[in-house]
């Protein structure tokens, strides 16, 4: 009987074997979708047969041959496909690319503008990932149909954009960089954020936007923003130990225990952000890493540079301007220069976040600090109405009965 | 983005009870409702929809932790009871808006549009809020 652990390595060999595999049988047969699904299907084989049969001396070559040999029944098989097998005679043999730039052309494949972000998040994740479908519904708490047409549907828009395998062109290279890095923040960010559901898949989908993240960076090192991609997710994802209880609700940044944040991550991070920052070509993602490094440096809440936060709250308002933004300016300038000029800066950003909850819980916060309990109370409690997130609500009730009328 | 879309019986003001109306039109609405799902389903955005059984065999239950006090229904004092939802999981509250309304446009007697009332309804998200 194979073991948990052998398992565990397969699945692992598995899904980095994944994009090198695909990258081979779309560069020989052409048909993306069809090559997704031939794949999927040697990996589930191979997921059947390795743990029993050991794994082969060349994964990655068992797993070409297996898939190409299904796209071969494939196109043997339906009728309709003859005139792409006549083409595929006469196409010349492409030469091995680097492993970095085929996961990387899978991603801008899997990330093109025309998806939705949730389409785009779960064909990466099945395409590029080597996740199944029943993983990937898993983890967003949908039905494996569901998740299964909504990728089928995916690899639809893919295949009638007709995309020749490959980098985009040098055009719009900077365009949909920006698409597939967003993608990869929002795979992040689903495995980061949550504190509840099936957890592991959920942190498996932080460590994939990760791995794919750091391959991205091999493929492209002259984009900063890859690195300050990679740093961000690195200096996040430090915190993780640390930022839920042990019954999985939220502790805020200035009250988690910081002996238990990654130093390893943060260390990285840090080495990364300062080499990207040194290519002179700043961006969104830079910024935020470099202001992530900020809170991971400080021992202690109080150790915070906030003055720097604030200055690169700054740059990155002029980066990347935009409300959510201003508001976390507003933050750093209340913990720099007082909460009078916190509420101010609030005050300048209202009209274009009306409603939000965000906007509530900052001003509570900053209420609280400048010692108006009452109006705090009020405002924490306005935000616990507005917000859409159930850790998020069960935090604001908790602050706002702490300052309750009635409360200790 | 989640969201239960929630239908309640008594949710259209004036219209007779499905038992009431003729086979075909019955059929029709279930059709009409079976073909919505499947296609929710085939776009990738179905996570479930379920329907609840009528009024009359409602049951509530209140309890101080001893032995709870179980009333059958239907309840008269309240005309409007949960008669079924979907959950969908879309891109945004537009489209979830726009899935109610074709659910709310459903065929009634004489194939006319029921204009049943919908209650979209966002369902909380496990993380933490952006």
């Amino acid at each position: 009987m194979p073991t948990g652990r052998h398992r565990r390595d397969v699945e692992d060999l598995l899904r980095e074997s994944a994009p090198r595999v695909l990258a081979a049988v779309v560069r020989r047969f052409g048909d993306f979708a069809d090559s997704e699904d031939a794949v999927q299907e040697a990996m589930i084989d191979a997921a059947r047969q390795w743990p029993v049969a050991g794994i082969p001396e060349s994964p990655v070559g068992w797993l070409i041959a297996v898939a190409s040999r299904r796209m071969t029944d494939r196109i043997r098989t339906d009728s309709a496909r003859r005139a792409r097998e006549e083409r595929l005679a006469v196409e010349p043999k492409p030469g091995p690319g680097a492993e970095a730039d085929d996961t990387l052309a899978l991603i801008f494949m899997c990330c093109r503008p025309e998806l939705s972000p949730a389409s785009a998040i779960a064909l990466t994740l099945r395409a590029v990932g080597g996740l199944t479908t029943a993983e990937i519904a898993a983890a967003f708490l949908v039905p494996e149909t569901t998740m299964g047409r909504r990728i089928a549907r995916a690899k639809k828009t893919v295949a009638e954009a007709g995309e020749p395998f490959g980098l985009p062109a040098v055009e719009e290279r900077a365009e949909r960089l920006r698409a597939a890095l967003g993608v990869l923040y929002l795979i992040f960010n689903e495995g980061y954020a949550a504190s509840e559901g099936p957890d592991l898949a959920r942190t498996e989908l932080s460590g994939e936007a990760i791995r794919l993240t750091r391959i991205a960076r091999l493929a492209l090192p002259e984009e900063p923003e890859v690195g300050g991609l990679l740093a961000l997710m690195l200096l996040t994802d430090a915190r993780r130990p640390a930022r839920t209880d042990g019954r999985g609700e939220l502790v805020p940044l200035d009250e988690q225990d910081r002996s238990l944040w990654d130093a390893a991550a943060i260390a990285e991070g840090g080495r990364i952000v300062a080499e990207e920052i040194a290519k002179g070509a700043v961006g969104p993602y830079q910024l935020q890493a470099a202001i992530a490094l900020a809170h991971d440096r400080a021992r202690r809440p109080e150790d915070t540079d906030w003055n720097e936060i604030l200055a690169l709250y700054g740059l990155l308002e002029q980066v990347a301007p935009g409300p959510m933004v201003a508001l976390n300016r507003a933050v750093a300038a209340a913990m720099a220069e007082g909460p009078e000029r916190g509420l101010e800066l609030l005050a300048e950003v209202e009209p274009r976040l009306e409603g939000h909850h965000r906007v509530h819980a900052v001003r509570a916060h900053l209420l609280e600090l400048a010692g108006d309990g009452r109006a705090a109370h009020a405002e924490y409690s306005r935000a616990a109405e507005l917000t859409a997130s159930l850790p998020e609500q069960r935090y604001l009730i908790h602050r706002a009965a702490r300052l309750s009328p009635g409360g200790a | 983005m989640k969201f239960m879309l929630l239908q309640y019986y008594g949710g259209v003001e004036g219209l007779v009870p499905m038992t009431e109306w003729a086979p075909e039109e019955a059929q029709a609405h279930i059709d009409f409702q079976l073909d919505l799902n499947a296609e929710l389903r085939e776009r990738g955005e179905l996570v479930e929809a379920q329907a609840l059984t009528a009024p009359e065999l409602a049951k509530r239950v209140v309890s101080d932790g001893g032995a709870p006090v179980v009333t059958d229904g239907p309840f008269p004092e309240s005309k409007e009871l949960l008669a079924g939802y979907r959950m969908i999981d879309v891109e945004s509250e537009e489209r979830a808006i726009e899935i109610a309304a074709r659910g709310s446009a459903a065929p009634g007697p004489g194939g006319a549009p029921i204009r049943d009332r919908i209650e979209v309804r966002e369902v909380m998200w496990m993380s933490e809020g952006g």
